[in-house]
């Protein structure tokens, strides 16, 4: 039997319910240019033939670099436990295996991802995971407004430039807004002008979201600023990067509402465009809001525990409409990465990480002083910082030849920001050595002199 | 099933009793045992102004969720705290203990466009 979901006569008489005249009527918000046009798929080819075409295609990755870039995405030793957990055939399997009676495993693992997350970011409730932190954060802002009832988001400018892009798209449609608030000179948020927004009269503020580090790698006064989001009955939200909550200070203890991030330092390696891991987690009150998948622990008719999907009625194939999230949907597999590294590293291990990334951070911006390449920002760093280098983008393309990748050149993000244009984003974690360091550091003296 | 002959229905299965000038709301034993146990009742802020067949809450039980809506036009001068702790109240009291709001009526009467008991009863078919 063919497999036909729809026939040719379904489709007319749902198009005419529609009221529109083509299937391609209903992309027509997705930009011409990254549509998939005639895909032109060539023929079969032997496995043979295959295999070296594809071999031939990620010889074009560079794997060989000596590599400064962060900007979201953080390099970190992968133990070979998380490999191991990830290939057992029991967790390898269909999407969406969440019927309790046969997904113990797979449940068990992303209760415990929940509870791994709402011991880092001292937040009782955790979604099962979202797309990456670009989705998590939009996600975050949508809660807000949900929850105050109010449709105005302030959204700091030194958060991650594509999570602020995802917002605005989240935000497009509708009466919503979000605002930026712009930084102070030390590379902070202006918390004079979070409080002059907040205090804009008939403009009430549903949510203020600020990064923790930010995205110049600064830590910010999150206490402060989560104080006067509350004081104007809005909620605040911290987007913040997982591995450096082993050292700093958690949402929870600061009082932020809602912490959103980027999964991905958990054991998931560097690629490009993802997979990656949304993280969320929320106060107790905000429970209902959580968009996605929740698990929860229960026991069975005879009192043995078990685990099992929870509060759906949030959900998008129960409420559809009404439901918390439209466009979500969990990354079990990398949240599973995520529970495998950080049960590996437990909580000494991970404060290890951090504090090595610190140290190597720390060196690397002695090292580049002496040799006169000045931080962009006063503020006190995690593992990330701007450093001023004339003609960063040139510099940054010609280190690229050398095999070192300096950071990202910050016009790439904000190319409207003159302070910004001669800035490269540089990081450092546990894995950056004194080699690298000094192939950095003199590679920036031959190519910027 | 139990309709109390005092109260007025909507289609919605919402009942409401008038008291002077304010109404409380609650939903129907009928309603209950259709959505089954309940575990959540989402309510309103005190102050909100409600038109007639507005949401104003959402109910949540094991089986479903629905939305509560406004059985006439007013303002919301409480809700019932013990839902938050208790929600099941809404199967076992659904007229007492299971009460959801009380408004401030716009108009007083709005109870005489909704059902009676018997008009009620006949639109669920019991």
């Amino acid at each position: 039997m063919v497999y036909g979901p729809h026939t040719p006569a379904d489709r007319e008489r749902m198009l005419a319910a529609l009221g529109i005249d083509s299937v391609e009527q209903l992309f027509s918000d997705i930009p011409e240019a990254v549509r998939a046009a005639d895909l032109r798929l060539p023929g079969p080819v032997s496995e043979l033939t295959l295999a070296r075409e594809l071999t031939s295609l990620a010889s074009r990755n560079r794997v060989d670099l000596v590599s400064f870039l962060g900007a979201g995405v953080y390099r970190h030793h992968i133990p070979a436990t998380v490999d191991a957990v990830l290939s057992r055939g029991e967790f390898y399997t269909a999407y969406t295996p969440y019927q309790p009676e046969i997904s113990q495993g797979t449940l068990q693992a992303i209760y415990e991802f929940q509870s791994l997350i709402a011991e880092l970011t001292g937040l009782p409730v955790v979604s099962a995971s979202h797309y990456d932190g670009a989705a998590a954060t939009a996600e975050a802002a949508l809660m807000t407004v949900r929850a105050t009832r109010r449709d105005r988001v302030l959204i700091s400018r030194a958060v991650h430039r594509h999570y602020i892009d995802t917002a605005r798209t989240y935000f497009a449609p509708g009466s919503r807004a979000i605002e930026g608030l712009p930084t102070a000179p030390d590379g902070t948020t202006d918390l004079a002008a979070l409080e002059a927004a907040l205090a804009e009269p008939g403009r009430p503020v549903a949510g203020v979201i600020m990064g923790q580090p930010n995205a110049f790698g600064l830590l910010e006064p999150m206490a402060d600023a989560a104080a006067l989001a509350h004081a104007a009955g809005a909620l605040f939200v911290a987007v913040v990067e997982p591995v450096s909550l082993a050292v700093l200070s958690p949402p929870g203890a600061y009082d932020a509402d809602i912490a959103a991030g980027e999964g991905q330092p958990l054991g998931i390696a560097p690629q490009f465009g993802g997979p990656y891991l949304g993280l969320l987690a929320a106060s107790k009150p905000l429970l209902r809001q959580v968009p996605g998948r929740l698990v929860g622990r229960t026991a069975d008719v005879d009192g043995r525990r078990g685990f099992v999907m929870t509060l759906r009625a949030r959900e998008q194939d129960i409420r559809r409409d009404k439901a918390a999230s439209n466009i979500c949907t969990n990354q079990a597999l990398c949240a599973l990465a995520a529970t495998a590294y950080l049960a590996t590293l437990g909580p000494h291990g991970l404060c290890d990480v951090a504090a090595g990334g610190v140290a190597a951070a720390t060196r690397l911006e002695t090292a580049l002083a002496t040799a006169g390449f000045e931080r962009v920002h006063r503020a006190p760093y995690f593992n990330e910082f701007a450093v001023r280098v004339p003609g960063a983008s040139r510099v940054h393309d010609a280190l690229l030849e050398r095999g070192v990748l300096a950071g990202l050149p910050l016009a790439v993000w904000y190319p409207d920001d003159l302070e910004l244009a001669d800035a490269l984003l540089l990081c450092a974690t546990e894995l950056t050595s004194d080699e690298d360091i000094e192939r950095l550091v003199e590679g920036l003296i031959e190519v910027a002199a | 099933m139990d309709l109390p002959q005092t109260l007025r229905y909507s289609k919605d299965h919402e009942w409401l009793r008038t008291e002077d000038e304010e109404g409380v709301v609650g939903i129907t034993a009928y309603a209950a045992d259709e959505l089954g146990d309940v575990v959540f009742v989402e309510l309103p802020e005190i102050g909100r102004k409600l038109q007639k067949d507005e949401t104003f809450g959402v109910i949540e039980s094991v089986k479903t969720a629905s939305d509560l809506t406004a059985p006439a036009a007013g303002e919301v001068i409480a809700t019932n705290d013990a839902l938050v702790d208790d929600p099941e109240l809404v199967n076992s009291e659904p007229y007492k203990g299971g009460w959801m709001v009380r408004m401030r009526l716009d108009d007083p009467d709005a109870g005489t466009e909704l059902m009676d008991a018997a008009a009620y009863s006949e639109s669920i078919g019991s």
